[in-house]
């Protein structure tokens, strides 16, 4: 039960964290989410199959999304801060180019590369070791998370643009670059979500369209604070989730998962970290 | 001035009438509909049934044609949306007038576009292997149905593994349908489905459907999950090492899933099919040198993609037979018996009562390193379900789909 759990946590908090970070912090509702996700997975998966090892191939898979993220955000997103709904319709848009130019590019699917080996019994069951990685993974992008924007200066730096980017801007802060670099992060998670998936699906253009519902979901319930925010929202659907699959399988879950989400929107239109917040004061 | 310009309306207006009443040459070509996904979440099968069908198209137009007429192949992407295979089935009977619709792929799409084409008199191919139980006068299928792939497979698995049988199934009409006949034949050979389990099609994270297979302890699986994103199973039960063997009538001949997953996988699993690429008989090399040359970059020639292939192949034979491309006078080929073509696998006919065709099927293994070998060869098998049932288009039109649930009304 335990494991499940974990094994759920860490599937909504990695698919979430990049876009808690554009989309609850920045404010863009990042419809390409999914394909920075597949863009991770298959630079992962390309690298394994020239040669190199699974990690190092991850951490390229990682560093190549947030890049294009860094690419994505000053050719494009730039030009969207004032106009939400806009940037809705332009990354939706680059969401399409994306997923269809994969398809005539590279084909409609790629070999996988198979999960790394051992596995683990407790009593009857066996359980994979790598989705433990995965767990592992999903803490560290949290902590990660924590670090960057809490405990350097350009953190202070992404949190004042955030609040007021004139503000900010007449302080001596570089919005543009905050601005590009906090796009770049939480694109270069979400190449982190694909990246440390990629051995264990089914590799193709489409596969970020797996994550975003979950992502978008959990951020909604966490709220702008992706610490406060996302973990919590991430520890509460995953326990929702995780007993209603082990009562009456996938599609309970899944019904189950979507039905707290409405409710907790209902109760808490500001999310989790909105709620928690007002509590602070 | 103005006379002239009126007369000159005149002449145009004749002239065009005169061309629209012209008399249609025997060189007109013949209009084929396809509409297969080429992009959407089953793209990796649906391009192998584009590039069966221009095969066909390009061998018989080389040859001749179809009564020395040529075929003209009009394909449109429906992107893996039923609403779009509705609207291109409208488009494709009413504005391109084609002689006839071959596609789809789900069975939810094939049920969709039905009624429309209920509604026209132009015949519908529908070319994938399937959970069968569609009587209907407008339609014929050429995939393979329960009685080919689940009477031959589940008895040859409960006698193998053993009698306790897990079922992860997609959840829309096909893996519904598909558990329901698991259910009766597994009840027929005295075993026990010890668990059920039915996923939404893009589910793609398994850790907990694992753990209730391992909870349940079957002796194996039949796995009749959908899609790229429900294919992550394998994957995931290969790493928390459930090794179960797996049964399937879509795996392996029609996913190629040994292709696109690193072995083992797919170890221990085993399908019924009629066609998959590493059959190796004369006919079937011939017909894979042929694709390969056309399609080099193909990873996998697979059922789908010869079943659409064969279609073309069946249509010219109905329509040299009729000398016509008119579904009455087709379904009079058909009720004859000897509608028949010799394909890859070897010959196969169209069953006057249900319009379904016979295969030669054979079962399949794959090991650790996926290797395909064929463990069993059932030789010919006729569709013969719908007939004992009681459908029987050569006496009543119907157009439903029966279930072993739901059988029609004596």
């Amino acid at each position: 039960m335990l494991y499940q759990f974990a094994d759920v946590f860490a599937f909504l908090i990695l698919s979430a964290a990049g876009l808690a970070i554009v989309f609850g912090m920045m404010g863009v509702i990042n419809m390409a989410h999914g394909e920075f996700i597949m863009c991770g997975a298959y630079v992962t998966v390309g690298l394994v199959h020239a040669g190199f090892p699974l990690p190092l191939a991850q951490l390229c898979g990682t560093l190549a999304a947030g890049i294009i993220g860094v690419i994505v955000e000053m050719a494009i997103v730039r030009k969207f801060y004032t106009r939400p709904l806009d940037s809705l319709l332009a990354t939706w848009g680059l969401s399409l180019v994306v997923t269809q130019g994969m398809l005539i590019l590279v084909g409609s699917s790629v070999a996988g590369i198979g999960t790394p080996p051992g596995s683990f019994a407790v009593g009857d069951y066996t359980f994979s070791v790598y989705r433990l990685v995965l767990f592992a993974g999903a803490l560290a992008a949290l902590g990660f998370v924590y670090i960057i924007f809490m405990r350097t200066k350009f953190g202070v730096h992404a949190r004042a643009t955030m609040q007021n980017a004139k503000m900010a801007r007449a302080l001596g802060v570089p919005v543009g670059r905050v601005y590009a670099l906090s796009f770049g992060i939480g694109a270069g998670l979400a190449g982190l979500c694909g990246a440390l998936y990629a051995p264990t699906m089914t590799l193709i253009p489409t596969m970020g369209a797996t994550f975003i519902v979950e992502s978008f979901v959990t951020v909604v319930v966490g709220g702008s604070n992706v610490l406060l925010g996302t973990a919590p929202a991430g520890i509460l659907l995953a326990a929702v989730r995780t007993t209603l699959n082990a009562w009456h399988g996938q599609i309970i879950g899944q019904i189950g998962m979507l039905i707290a989400v409405i409710l907790i929107i209902r109760i808490l239109p500001e999310g989790i970290s909105g709620f928690l917040t007002r509590k602070q004061r | 001035m103005k006379l002239r310009t009126r007369l000159s309306i005149i002449a145009g207006a004749l002239s065009v009438t005169a061309a629209l009443t012209a008399p249609t040459f025997a060189a007109d070509p013949i209009k084929i509909g396809l509409l297969e996904d080429i992009s959407g979440d089953l793209a990796v099968l649906g391009k192998p049934k584009l590039n069966g069908s221009l095969l066909a198209v390009e061998e018989i137009n080389k040859a001749g044609g179809i009564m020395g007429r040529q075929i003209e192949l009009i394909h449109l992407d429906p992107q893996g949306d039923n609403a779009r295979y509705q609207e291109f089935a409208r488009r494709l009977t009413s504005k391109d007038k084609v002689d006839v619709l071959i596609g789809g792929i789900t069975s939810a799409s094939r049920e969709a576009i039905r009624p429309i084409m209920n509604r026209t008199t132009i015949p519908y191919i529908y070319t994938n292997q399937y959970e069968g139980g569609v009587c209907d006068a407008g339609m014929i299928s050429n995939g393979a149905v329960p009685e080919q792939q689940f009477s031959t497979m589940i008895p040859y698995m409960m006698e193998k593994f053993g009698k306790k049988v897990y079922v992860i199934a997609a959840d829309y009409n096909f893996g519904q349908i598909s558990a329901e006949w698991n259910r009766m034949i597994v009840k027929e050979q005295g075993g026990t489905v010890v668990g059920e389990e039915f996923i939404p099609l893009g589910v793609s994270q398994f850790a907990q459907t694992i753990q209730n297979i391992q909870k349940a302890k079957p002796d194996w699986i039949l796995t009749i999950n959908v899609g790229a994103a429900q294919d992550s199973f394998f994957e995931q039960a290969a790493a928390a090492k459930l090794n179960l063997p797996m049964g399937s009538s879509i795996k392996i001949m029609l996913g190629f899933e040994h292709k696109r997953f690193a072995p083992p996988a797919l170890n221990r699993m085993q399908a019924v099919a009629n066609w998959f690429e590493e059959i190796d008989t004369p006919e079937a090399e011939d017909f894979k040198k042929r694709w390969h040359a056309k399609f080099p970059n193909e990873t996998y020639i697979n059922d789908m993609g010869y079943n659409a292939y064969n279609a073309i192949y069946q249509y010219k034979m109905l329509v040299e037979g009729a000398k016509s491309t008119k579904l009455a006078d087709l379904r009079k080929v058909i009720a004859t018996g000897k509608a028949c073509i010799n394909a890859p696998e070897g010959e196969i006919c169209i069953d006057p009562k249900s319009q379904h065709t016979s295969h030669r099927m054979r079962l399949i293994a794959v090991d650790e390193k996926h290797a395909v070998k064929v463990v069993k060869d059932y030789g010919v098998i006729q569709p013969y379900w719908l007939a004992s049932i009681g459908c029987d288009l050569t006496k009543k039109n119907d157009k439903k789909q029966y279930t072993p649930s739901d059988l029609p009304k004596k």
